[in-house]
């Protein structure tokens, strides 16, 4: 009888808690746009929030409600957007290709430590234990927090214990610019060749003691270049305004810290940088 | 009393790293020399940092203004020697950071007297001139925090300090600096604790002491003048023992909330260096230009507690104090809430309380890290009541939001017991240090 009672009681609540559910769907349905579906499911559910929306979902309702054009989308082939920009009988927009950029070339061959890091292999947590070691302040620490957020496998660590961004994969995601401690990403449109690879503030020949390929500020870049290099708190800033499709700055770069970045990512250094030659890590400076 | 039968008071939890005080605490007070150069960071405190007011290439008498402070929240910085200012530049910093500074070269054959400020008479002074001139002599808390010490003597409307708690518990191993300070500079604490008293309006005041500075206590017990109401407590040895909420809890049995500060229980504490600093310059209408700190550990020759001019690059300070050649590890301020240098170029500062060297063979054996066993020793440790061993796990699955939210990791102090005790060698403090840094700067976004 117990059981009875138990599977009635039970039954019944179930019976009328759907009720409710089964009403409560019908009253409270939102009627929703069926294309929004349609055009998720054409993009790449990365959710990677490189077009400015919070995700793939509202990058479509956007598309849908024609606030933006599919070409907006720097992670799907040409295809997909084609795709897309046919099934909403819109242009495809043309969105210029932007990638991650990274302001340090100071691999560990060039670079010298002061002090060895032992403590939880993070660059975060490094850099909140007097600064990480490294002897240039702004310079990369290289533990590669960047690489492990990195959902696109674009940046990897090369053998110096620089990240390297493998551009056609990048997606200008973000990612890798919020989580740098010494904030050495940043997003650029792939087509901006001329690059300052340095973050070090100081003046002069100094900080070569502790990178070989620091801007020491000596300002040739921007004499050679007037008014598309300037020097902005010892630091050659590269006005991407003005045309900037000349390697008239690299030229004399005593350091090699200005480069011209090729199309294929390959990175060309002026005639008077110091060339790097060595492989091997640099030692320790003696503290 | 036999130790055995009569207990301190104490807060609840903590822990009891070995004290490593014996090769210091017996050793007198040194002048120290001028290093070549100073270098004088123009933020040494919590804080906007202070406005340089001289130029390069100038002359500066010692005890002469240099910078001066940026608003209320600031403090000034005054010279250290007379000498000619050679640049002003950036300067290495304790946090690694290069930050602007003042490179001053010291006249080798200058008498070094101190220029004379304008004195604030206790007598007449009102309890915000004596904030005031708190303020210009440049005073932080020289325990370590460099939190600037006038802005704490000013309670929030509404809010009244009944008592001062000077606090002289030194807790963190290897120091011996206030324990000196308080055998040597016995008069300038009281003097301090009048301006003290007066600033704050507070009822009483209490000298904490930890009970392994007893000679310490009976030194400030004889000198204790009649005309004032001030007492010294003694508290058990146990370290976090010095952290101003343990100590109000220990002396007063009363329990900062959570978020609060020491005002809330009707209490402001002050550091027993910072005290005898305030009662030694204030006469004089004079800047900080020195401090004492404690030079130690396994790697350094002759240990001890030296006098030291702000600005002395710790370099400089290694070599006086003969450092051993294969010295491996520098720790600012003890090894337990002490931070590790990456350089030996950083300049002693106002929060130096003291530096603590090793050697290769202390350092050697580095254990790996194991698993969290939840054997809840941290949960024993935690002198605030958290779970770090929870708050550990949640920070490896970077749970940041949840640590502050549900299991407030901002009351963290950073005190290191949980990680002292950890059998896993789970580096659990480094990681709330992470955490917090991630939490405030997601609520400052």
């Amino acid at each position: 009888m117990l059981v009875i009672t138990a599977v009635a009681a039970l039954g019944g609540l179930t019976l009328l808690l759907a009720t409710g559910l089964v009403v409560a769907n019908r009253t409270l349905y939102v009627e929703e746009d069926p294309r929004f579906d349609e055009v998720e499911d054409m993009l790449p559910h990365t959710n990677c929030g490189a077009c400015g929306y919070p995700g793939c979902r509202s990058f479509a309702e956007a598309l849908v409600n024609g606030d933006v054009l599919p070409g907006k989308c720097t992670v799907s082939s040409g295809d997909d957007r084609a795709d897309i920009a046919a099934y909403l009988g819109v242009d495809v927009g043309a969105e210029e290709r932007r990638v991650a950029r990274l302001a340090c070339a100071g691999g560990k061959n060039v670079a010298r430590n002061h002090a060895r890091y032992t403590g939880y292999q993070s660059c975060r947590s490094a850099a909140l234990v007097a600064g990480g070691g490294k002897g240039c302040f702004w310079g990369c620490l290289g533990l590669g927090d960047c690489e492990r957020i990195c959902d696109f496998d674009a940046i990897i660590m090369d053998a110096q214990n620089l990240p390297v961004v493998i551009e056609e994969l990048c997606t200008a995601c973000n990612d890798c610019v919020e989580v740098c401690p010494k904030d050495l990403f940043s997003i650029h449109p792939a087509s901006h060749r001329l690059w300052v690879a340095c973050k070090n503030l100081e003046f002069g020949d100094d900080i070569l003691e502790d990178c070989e390929v620091g801007c020491t500020a000596c300002g040739r870049c921007a004499k050679d270049a007037p008014g598309l290099i300037s020097m902005q708190d010892n630091l050659a800033v590269v006005d991407y305004d003005r045309a900037h499709g000349t390697r008239l700055p690299i030229e004399r770069c005593p350091t090699g810290a200005i480069v011209w970045i090729e199309e294929d990512g390959h990175v060309i250094k002026g005639d008077e940088a110091r060339p790097t030659l060595r492989h091997s890590s640099l030692p320790e400076a003696p503290t | 009393m036999s130790n055995l039968l009569h207990r301190y008071p104490s807060f609840r939890n903590g822990v009891h790293p070995p004290e490593s005080k014996a090769d210091t605490h017996a050793l007198k007070i040194r002048q120290f020399p001028f290093s070549p150069v100073l270098v004088i960071p123009l933020s040494q405190h919590i804080g906007a940092p202070a406005v340089a007011v001289v130029r390069e290439g100038e002359e500066v008498a010692r005890g002469q203004l240099l910078a001066r402070s940026d608003g209320f929240m600031s403090v000034p910085q005054h010279a250290p020697a007379s000498g000619i200012v050679q640049r002003i530049d950036f300067v290495p910093s304790i946090t690694g950071k290069m930050v602007p500074g003042i490179y001053l070269k010291p006249h080798p054959g200058s008498s070094q007297e101190v220029a004379e400020g304008e004195p604030c008479d206790l007598g007449t002074a009102s309890p915000d001139d004596i904030i005031a001139a708190v303020q210009s002599a440049g005073i932080v808390g020289l325990g370590g925090a460099a939190f600037p010490t006038h802005v704490k003597l000013k309670p929030p409307e509404g809010k009244t300090v009944e008592t001062l708690i000077i606090n002289g518990i030194e807790c963190e191993p290897y120091l011996t600096t206030d324990h000196r300070v308080m055998l040597e500079h016995t008069a300038d604490i009281y003097m301090g604790i009048r301006y003290l008293l007066k600033a704050t309006t507070a009822q009483r005041a209490i000298i904490g002491v930890e009970a392994n500075k007893l000679d310490a206590a009976d030194a400030l017990r004889a000198a204790a003048p009649d005309d004032m109401p001030v007492t010294t407590g003694v508290v058990e040895v146990k370290y976090p023992q010095g952290a101003e909420k343990m100590l109000i809890t220990a002396l007063l049995g009363k329990e900062v909330p959570s978020g609060g500060l020491p005002v809330d229980v009707g209490t402001v504490v002050v550091n027993v260096a910072t005290a005898a600093e305030i009662g030694r310059l204030l006469p004089h209408g004079r800047g900080i230009q020195e401090r004492v700190v404690t030079i130690t550990g396994p790697a350094v020759g002759r240990k001890g507690n030296y006098r030291i001019p702000i600005g002395t690059p710790l370099r400089f300070a290694l070599e006086q104090v003969d450092v051993s050649d294969n010295v491996s590890r520098v720790f600012l301020g003890g090894p337990m809430m002490g931070q590790a240098l990456s350089s030996l170029d950083i300049p002693i500062t106002k929060g130096t309380s003291g530096f603590v060297a090793f050697t290769s063979a202390e350092t050697a054996a580095e254990e790996p890290e194991y698993p969290c066993i939840r054997c809840a020793y941290c949960v024993d440790a935690c002198p605030i009541y958290l779970n770090p061993s929870q708050l550990g796990i949640l920070a490896k699955n970077e749970e940041f939001d949840r640590m502050a939210d549900d299991h407030s990791l901002m009351d963290c102090f950073e005190c290191g017991a949980c990680s002292y005790v950890c059998p896993s060698h789970i580096p659990l403090v480094q990681r709330f240090r992470d955490a917090k840094a991630i939490v405030r700067e997601r609520q400052a976004a």
